[in-house]
């Protein structure tokens, strides 16, 4: 079980919590099971969710683990110039 | 429209074309006779990006027509080097790394040859002042201010 | 293929020297080819016809004459770019953006195009197409568009993010918001609160290379693109989407690139010249005029930015606040989220709250922009917390190097950081001897700090070893500033070989997989780890043939600068073999020998920089000038220090001419007063001072050689830096960008008077 905090606008879309506890090893599974336990999120994953473990940032290594004790957070999907 | 027959020289070899009355010299130069040297950055003479040394005086090739180099001599980034022997102001730029994406380093190059023909010691504000006419959107001068000072002092010497 | 990307300590040969970058030699001479200089036989020009007003009902197009017209060889509107993005919002926009199809949303907006044999034959024939319009309201600044009345630019918008979904269409497409802690709470135990509202002005990218593409349709089905753009795996899958083509069958070859900066990150006439190539069944080049780069391409957002930031007697904050609201031209964008993200992610706050609104104007696409979004929220926090300092009565340096954030600091964003350069980049600025340098009469020094997220993203390259030893790097990545020298030292590093040895070129879209463009500073970050790992596939190879050459298993085979080397008592005479000597021997030992490698480079790691400039501003004309300008910031490890000294002084320099002059200026009737460089002033040799730099190198620990993405940092925060010298030079407070002279000497004015 990881904890997992959405960023202010994706809490909203979970209905209105910004900490979720998810069974997930890995970005992958954490993508799926959001888009099971609400489906409201299936339109932002779409769009792009990035994925900060420990502080760092990661937009598309869907297969990197979550580690139990790490904090998860996630964030727009953002691009640069 | 009937096209203008012109007889000039460029870097030193004659050279003879056709072209529109109102078609410009670097027009002529890019798309007639393949010398792409000289770039376009706004074709209003803003950016410098095209510039050329007409019979000794630096000009915005964009704003000189083609027929105008009838019986004249045109100086293009393409004549810099000899063979395989880089002009020093060219050698410099490679060293100082005084580009990044190149764009505007031909109409550079040019300014700052016709700088250092009419001043071989030029100061670091008679560089930015004669190079004003010139846009470099990468750099922020400071590396092409450089490689023009280094090559002034290597022409003084050679 | 497991590759570890973490960082070891090593000592480096090849990186970290200066030598001169491959494609210099071209670039001298005027042989390099952008995307203006390229030709095919039988080309035709192509010309796009733009919409003169802001707003307008596009009711019919007679393109009947121009198609009469000697020469012209196709005419297009939108009816012939059909709509294949199937529910793809973004790609729609982009559709539209290249061709308007209901309405034309701005000034300049494309609505149709030709190709003719050549350019005054498509000249003429774009005076000859009908448009009948219906002029429409319009609204060009942000904060009018934002109000209830306001004209609607698309009905169709109900703003994203609220509480309750909005029964009525506005021009606020999302409200994001980004925290933590109670800032009402904050706000209670502070001592001094500033409150500020500052605006700042829309940018162009300004390269001075206009979009330019060769397109060439075949009637088989395929085509051919050469273009200018910072991605031409990117511009594939826009085109092959937008004109319903398979990828695999559009071949994009990026030509060399004169600056993008984030404006060549999406297509906008390429499109148009492959439609008219396929309709025309000819090759068709598309050149934009810097008229139409101005006002149909590029810009930034326009801002208008609320602050307020608390502050107890010792110089802690207890609370930040800040509202946002972007610009985004008259599509939906995420500006003001990521200018939310990045405005205090500079310090550490117990209570930080940002909200930002993505508004639609009457105004072209806004593109991404060098750490886009982040001048400008940088601009409005580092100013107040530059007055914040100064009513608690501490030095500014002294009062964010006590609030900087630091490993462990959540940050404003959400996430805890790691390791971060915040601090370091402001101890270095504290002891730098310019802030200890005199100043004169009417002078003053100020300075800011930035931040920037970096990026990585899909990358993959290809290392082919000749048979004499020379190894060519084959990249997917556009060389915007010298990563062809810092990609051909990581792959000599790596390989233990010279980097004369060494050639990288920038692959097409047939030759190599696909490759995320040059966005994010991502270019020699991501690059570089796919080039390490290219190099260590490649040196397994080396390894075994070694090991074939000497008869023995590979497991005894090391290698170490540039050498196979026997490894165990038993191979002790075997002395060594050169990567020349197995390469040479390759026909025999197996074939070609070569290293690829296919990843996503992820953990880029965030980025710091401070910036000092000293300025003198004229009282009399409020004319403003940098007399020095100095910029700290961390490379993790500068591959090419020239380069990374480079990226440096280039986005300052940008930030310098955002400050100070740079603005699009709208007319009331909705069209564009100042589409060229003459009246849209970037900074030239004469404006600007030498531009000095600092890097620091605070190893990323999830590269192999600790690289962090250099590009985008230092545009961030010059817009503040010259704002609190021109306070401490004048002793006014400018919250409006650009502080061109009229604006200083307003406020000159008013300062007098009062």
């Amino acid at each position: 079980m990881v904890e997992v905090t959405l960023w202010g606008s994706l809490g909203r879309a979970a209905g209105g919590t910004n900490k979720l506890d998810i069974e997930a090893k890995d970005i992958r599974e954490l993508f799926r099971k959001l888009a099971e336990q609400h489906p409201g999120l299936q339109p932002w994953i779409d769009r792009g969710i990035a994925v900060s473990i420990d502080g760092t940032i990661y937009r598309d290594t869907w297969s990197k683990q979550l580690p139990q004790d790490a904090e998860i957070f996630l964030l727009p999907r953002l691009a640069g110039g | 429209m009937a096209g203008v027959a012109v007889s000039t020289t460029i870097n030193g070899d004659s050279v003879e074309y056709l072209c529109q009355p109102d078609e410009t010299l670097l027009e002529v130069l890019r798309d007639r006779l393949g010398l792409t040297g000289a770039k376009e950055g706004c074709g209003t003479g803003d950016c410098g990006a095209c510039s050329v040394i007409l019979d000794g005086r630096l000009v915005c090739s964009c704003l000189v027509l083609g027929a105008e180099a009838e019986g004249r001599q045109v100086e293009t980034v393409e004549g810099m080097a000899h063979g395989e022997q880089l002009h020093p102001l060219q050698q410099k730029f490679l060293e100082h790394a005084a580009l990044q994406c190149g764009i505007c380093t031909p109409g550079f190059l040019i300014a700052a040859k016709d700088l250092l023909a009419k001043n071989p010691s030029p100061t670091e504000e008679e560089i930015r002042f004669g190079l004003a006419g010139n846009l470099c959107r990468c750099t922020g001068y400071d590396k092409i201010v450089r490689a023009v000072q280094d090559a002034a002092n290597m022409m003084r010497g050679a | 293929m497991n590759f570890d990307p973490r960082y070891s300590t090593r000592n480096f040969t090849a990186v970290g020297t200066r030598p001169i970058r491959p494609d210099g030699i071209d670039k001298v001479t005027g042989r390099a080819r952008y995307g203006a200089d390229f030709n095919m036989a039988g080309q035709l020009v192509g010309r796009i016809l733009r919409s003169p007003h802001a707003h307008a009902k596009i009711k019919k197009i007679d393109t009947s004459k121009a198609e009469k017209l000697p020469g012209v060889k196709a005419v297009i509107t939108a009816a012939d770019l059909p709509d294949h993005t199937n529910g793809d919002a973004a790609m729609y926009d982009i559709l539209d953006n290249c061709m308007a199809r209901k309405k034309a949303l701005y000034d300049g907006h494309a609505v149709a195009a030709v190709a003719a044999i050549d350019a005054r034959t498509a000249r003429q024939a774009l005076k000859l197409i009908e448009v009948d319009y219906e002029v429409l309201a319009h609204v060009t600044d942000v904060d009018e568009a934002m109000k209830h009345g306001a004209p609607l630019i698309n009905d169709a918008v109900f703003t994203e993010g609220l509480e309750e979904k909005p029964v009525k269409p506005s021009n606020v497409t999302k409200r994001s918001q980004f925290g933590h802690g109670d800032v009402h709470a904050g706000f209670g135990h502070a001592d001094f609160v500033v409150e500020r509202s500052f605006r700042t002005e829309q940018t162009h990218q300004g390269y001075i290379e206009p979009h330019a593409c060769v397109a060439s349709a075949n009637a088989d089905g395929t085509a051919d693109l050469w273009v200018c753009t910072q991605g031409h795996f990117v511009y594939r899958q826009h085109c092959a989407q937008l004109l319903g083509m398979d990828a695999s069958k559009l071949r994009v070859t990026s030509s060399e690139i004169g600056g993008g900066f984030g404006g060549k990150t999406h297509v906008w006439a390429e499109p148009v010249a492959l439609a008219l190539s396929r309709k025309a069944g000819r090759p068709v080049k598309l050149v934009m005029t810097r008229d139409e780069v101005f006002r149909a391409s590029g810009p930034t957002s326009a801002t208008s930015i609320d602050v307020r930031i608390g502050a107890r007697k010792d110089g802690t904050i207890t609370a930040a606040e800040a509202t946002l609201r972007y610009s985004c031209g008259p599509y939906a964008g995420s500006w003001a989220e990521v200018g939310a993200m990045t405005s205090f992610a500079c310090y550490r706050l117990e209570n930080v709250k940002t909200v930002g609104y993505e508004v639609l104007v009457n105004r072209p696409k806004t593109a991404a922009y060098r750490a886009p979004s982040a001048p400008m929220a940088a601009f409005a926090v580092e100013s107040a917390i530059d007055e914040l300092a100064k009513m608690v009565g501490m030095d500014p340096v002294d009062f964010r190097i006590k609030n900087a954030a630091q490993e462990g600091t959540r940050s404003s964003y959400g996430p805890v950081y790691g390791p971060i350069g915040i601090g370091p980049t402001l101890e270095a600025v504290k002891n730098h001897p310019h802030m200890k340098a005199p100043l004169g009469k009417n002078q003053g020094r100020g300075m800011a700090c930035g931040f920037w997220f970096n990026f990585g993203g899909q990358t993959c390259t290809d290392l082919n070893i000749g048979m004499d030893g020379s190894v060519s790097l084959a990249v997917g990545t556009i060389d915007v500033g010298g990563s062809r020298a810092s990609l051909s030292l990581i792959a000599a590093e790596e390989l233990g070989i010279a980097y004369e040895h060494v050639k990288a070129v920038v692959a097409d879209t047939s030759s190599l997989g696909y490759n995320d463009m040059t966005d994010g500073s991502r270019g020699t970050f991501s690059t570089s780890m796919a080039t390490i790992s290219a190099a260590r596939n490649a040196i397994r190879t080396l390894r075994e043939r070694a090991a074939q050459m000497w008869d023995i298993s590979v497991d005894d085979v090391a290698w170490e600068h540039g050498h196979a080397v026997a490894r165990g008592e038993k191979h002790g005479n075997l002395g060594k073999l050169s990567l020349k000597e197995i390469a040479a021997a390759s026909g025999t030992t197996g074939g070609p020998i070569a290293g690829h490698s296919e990843l996503v480079a992820d953990g880029a790691g965030v980025s710091f920089a401070t910036h000092i400039c000293d300025i003198e501003v004229d009282p009399e004309t409020g004319a403003t000038r940098v007399l020095r300008y100095t910029v700290v910031q961390d490379a993790g490890k500068a591959v090419h220090p020239t380069y990374v000294e480079g990226q440096y002084q280039g986005g300052a320099a940008q930030g310098i001419g955002w400050a100070l002059n740079e603005e699009y200026i709208y007319g009331k009737d909705g069209r564009l007063q100042n589409a060229g460089f003459l009246d849209y002033r970037i900074p030239v040799c004469s404006d600007l001072p030498m531009i000095d730099t600092q890097i620091l190198e605070i190893p990323n620990p999830n590269h192999p050689y600790g690289v962090r993405g250099v590009g985008e940092t230092s545009i961030v925060p010059p817009l503040a830096a010259i704002a609190n010298a021109l306070s401490n030079a004048a002793g006014v407070r400018m919250t409006h960008i650009p502080m061109s002279p009229p604006r200083v000497l307003a406020a000159l004015e008013a300062a007098r008077e009062g």
